[in-house]
């Protein structure tokens, strides 16, 4: 029963943890981005923004996603949204995603003018990558962070909204 | 079984984060600090030292910065036609060349020499320059106009609204700050954002 329900929701998710190479990337649109459904108890989102061209987002990489497997149980949705350009998709951000071996969630988010945007993720984001934003809704609380973050700094920006 | 869209978790929680403080360094209308910087050509750089200058475009820029790269050829494009109206382009590179080696002072002469930069690209060794700005990512424009023994932030932000593709670009936020600046009337949108790298700041 309990495997049927966390496989459901891992289908419902689009989410293949077994293969990397079936590694899907959504491409988006900002207000697609913002329709962007999420149970509800998966109450903290961990949305980090990257692209494969930012040095200091692929070093903070591996921090995340070691985050990532250890909050698996803890409800805590980890979600890369790369700004790497569209046209780039099959040539830069598939096979990187194929040779580090990510097979997490990943949304490339298609959408030229950062001014028509920037202010909706954070009104303090000044633009530059990497930035990490984590909402967490039953708490109605919001942490913004631009910069890298260690994996030490992003577990303990995490675990005081755990329950 | 109940769901939330992240346009709810943003917009229920945005207000809570408007209280942060922005970055310190300059605002639309503030009086710009004078400085003076190690140009590429070997001389040294600063605001008062251009006196037939009505004004700058000083943008904050490197060399690694795939952004930064994109733009060149449209900086390049603003300095050849301001420049002659009396606002030239000051490139500056703010980035510590301890963290990215490609932002060294011998880079900066290499690649102004290979893309022929007709503009000053000074080297912010300090970052004093990039901190009394406020500059918060490469590239990131500040256009100035001289009134009266004052430099004044006429217009902070993005370039235009396409990085990838200059062809595509629909709103030219710096040229049309420009030509509103020419012809003496008020910048209609004087602050943009946009993405791009993180300055490296000293450790």
């Amino acid at each position: 029963m309990k495997f049927g329900f966390r496989h459901a929701l891992l289908v419902f998710l689009g989410l293949n943890f077994s293969a990397a190479d079936a590694q899907m990337v959504k491409v988006f649109k900002f207000d697609e981005l913002t329709k962007r459904r999420y149970h509800a108890h998966d109450s903290i989102v961990v949305i980090n923004i990257w692209a494969t061209w930012c040095k200091p987002c692929v070093e903070e990489l591996p921090g995340f996603l070691k985050l990532e497997q250890e909050f698996e149980n803890k409800r805590v949705r980890f979600v890369y949204l790369s700004i790497d350009f569209k046209r780039e998709l099959e040539t830069k951000l598939l096979p990187f995603l194929r040779k580090n071996q990510i097979s997490s969630e990943v949304i490339l988010l298609d959408e030229p003018d950062y001014n028509s945007w920037i202010d909706k993720i954070d009104p303090s984001w000044q633009g530059s990558i990497p930035a990490t934003l984590i909402t967490d809704a039953k708490a109605g609380k919001q942490l913004f962070h631009e910069g890298e973050l260690t994996y030490e700094e992003l577990k303990s920006m995490i675990n005081p909204l755990l329950p | 079984m109940k769901k939330i869209t992240l346009l709810a978790l943003i917009l229920s929680l945005g207000l809570l984060s408007s209280f942060v403080p922005l970055g310190e360094g300059y605002k639309v209308g503030d009086k710009v600090q004078d400085f003076n910087l190690r140009n590429v050509d070997g001389t040294r750089v600063s605001l008062a030292g251009q006196k037939e200058a009505k004004g700058f475009i000083v943008i904050f820029t490197c060399n690694h910065c795939p952004f930064s790269v994109a733009y060149e050829d449209r900086i390049i494009a603003l300095h050849q036609k301001y420049a002659p109206q009396g606002y030239p382009v000051i490139a500056i590179n703010p980035n510590d060349a301890g963290t990215v080696p490609e932002d060294d002072f011998e880079s900066m002469m290499e690649r102004a020499r290979e893309k022929k930069f007709p503009f000053a690209y000074l080297h912010d060794e300090s970052q004093d320059v990039a901190r009394a700005f406020g500059a918060a990512r490469t590239p990131h424009v500040f256009v100035i106009q001289k009134d009266k023994g004052d430099m004044l932030v006429k217009y902070i932000g993005a370039i235009d609204d396409n990085t990838d593709d200059p062809s595509a670009a629909t709103r030219k936020y710096v040229e049309n700050a420009m030509e509103e600046l020419i012809k003496g009337e008020l910048v209609s949108l004087s602050f943009t954002k946009a993405i791009g790298c993180t300055i490296k700041w000293k450790k």
